[in-house]
């Protein structure tokens, strides 16, 4: 049953923006020129390509937040089980915990997390 | 008092008898859809008016009042009007990649919009890993942002883009660890066992400073997440002129402006549902008469009372903070929300095991 909602929220979805655009393409007049389909730039002619090198740092960002995405959703079942379990959970996420804060020590030590 | 489940259950019950199987359950699809659509369509309008209403006052200015009486029907002459304006074709864009970028982030929020419990028994779906399902659906809009800005062909669809996805995934541990928190002190990732564990009190006061500093966490990067207010650095209009969503126009900007919206409406309803009980009405202690009273006051009309508060509290964050730089806003991120939010899980697992919350 309950991937039936998903699937069903999935559609409306698809069926709203679908239904939409296709609207649109009818309803909207068109008159296409070579001026118009050119990038938006304040009126001035793009340079060079579009598709360019950008800072390193993003990547850096982002490899240091999969570490830590991954890590966030080991914790998940732990939070739930964790009463539970008791005394144990407490000193095996205080372990997890100080490993994940040395990571991001070593990474701070490292200026990767600032931004130049 | 207010329990929609009998209703929703004979509803089932009726159509199950009247037709066979397929037909009742293509029914209930159906209309559960429709249901769906309109919510969406009916909150993103006004979620749009309110926002113009409330900056115009925050700017000592009227705002819209045109259209209708105080203008309430402003947002759907814009509708209107964007449904009919030219959808323009960039020269070199990745044409595939372009048009699937707004069906990608309208469907990350409506998906995530079906799991919200509005009141007793009025939930599409309640998953038992609720919480997990609306953050990994939610993320998914960021893949939308990243598409457009990278298919549009152009500088700063591009440059609004990049930034655009360090913040979200940036924010997104932060979002994690905050709801992580009440997971932790409730035991549960479904959303009725949560709002049921607040029964006696909202995690917001039970949880005791550990739940507060959770909340404030939350809510500064789930603003955060939806690319608003001091952290609106992927569509800057003054240095990007529109970030990630330049190039697109007429019906397909109005999705991606819309999706801001719901995806704010979201954060709201999270943070309501796990920190300020859902839909429970407020009590205090021993004043029975009082919390009588605050019982009559329909479960709908909590929900949406107190999200439509944190959504204001959001509105006048846009409107009263300077926008952050992009080093400033990861600084903030990863050298102060995270190391904040791990030592309050920590104290949050200890309080829970040594039973010391309410």
């Amino acid at each position: 049953m309950e991937s039936y909602q998903l699937l069903t929220f999935f559609i409306t979805a698809v069926v709203l923006v679908g239904g939409a655009i296709i609207f649109a393409y009818y309803a909207a007049p068109k008159a296409p020129s070579a001026t118009k389909s050119e990038p938006y730039e304040c009126g001035i002619p793009t340079e060079g390509p579009t598709w360019i090198q950008f800072h390193v740092g993003y990547y850096l960002f982002a490899i240091i937040y999969l570490i830590f995405d991954v890590e966030t959703v080991f914790i998940f079942p732990w939070a739930v089980v964790m009463r539970e379990v008791g005394f144990s959970a407490f000193i095996e996420i205080l372990i997890f915990l100080t490993v994940l804060g040395l990571g991001l020590l070593y990474a701070w030590k490292k200026k990767a997390l600032t931004w130049e | 008092m207010y329990d929609f489940t009998a209703l929703i259950g004979s509803i089932t019950n009726l159509l199950n008898e009247t037709f066979s199987p397929f037909w009742a359950g293509l029914i209930m699809m159906v209309s559960l859809g429709v249901a769906l659509l309109l919510f969406y369509a009916v909150l993103g309008l006004y979620l749009v008016y309110a926002e113009r209403k409330i900056c115009a006052r925050m700017q000592n200015r009227m705002g819209p009042n045109r259209v209708g009486p105080l203008g309430i029907f402003q947002t759907i002459a814009d509708l209107i009007k964007l449904l009919l304006k030219e959808l323009i074709y960039i020269k070199n864009a990745d044409n595939f990649l372009f048009n699937i970028a707004p069906f990608i982030v309208i469907v990350a929020s409506i998906m995530a919009i079906g799991s919200i419990p509005f009141a007793k028994g009025l939930q599409a779906i309640d998953l038992n890993i609720g919480v997990l399902y609306i953050l990994a659906i939610s993320s998914m809009g960021v893949i939308g942002i990243l598409l457009a800005g990278w298919a549009s062909n152009s500088k700063y669809s591009v440059i609004g883009a990049m930034r655009s996805g360090a913040q979200v995934i940036s924010y997104e541990l932060s979002v994690g660890l905050a709801l992580l928190c009440i997971i932790t002190y409730a035991g549960s990732m479904q959303f009725s066992e949560i709002i049921a564990s607040q029964q006696d009190g909202w995690w917001l006061f039970k949880g005791h400073i550990p739940a507060f500093i959770a909340f404030v966490i939350y809510l500064i990067s789930g603003t955060a997440e939806t690319n608003r207010g001091p952290f609106d650095l992927a569509e800057a209009e003054s240095e990007l002129t529109a970030g990630f969503h330049t190039e697109y126009s007429g019906i397909k900007f109005a999705f991606f402006f819309l999706a801001e919206y719901m995806n704010m409406f979201i954060i709201a309803a999270i943070a309501t549902t796990m920190f300020l009980g859902g839909w429970l009405p407020f009590h205090l202690f021993q004043w029975h008469g009082f919390n009588r009273v605050m019982d009559f006051i329909p479960p709908v009309f909590w929900f949406f009372g107190k999200t439509a508060f944190i959504i204001y509290v959001m509105m006048w964050f846009k409107w009263t903070f300077p926008r952050l730089r992009i080093d400033q806003l990861l600084a903030l991120e990863w050298k102060y929300l995270l190391p904040i939010n791990l030592m309050n899980l920590i104290l949050i697992a200890f309080l829970t095991l040594m039973q010391w919350h309410f």
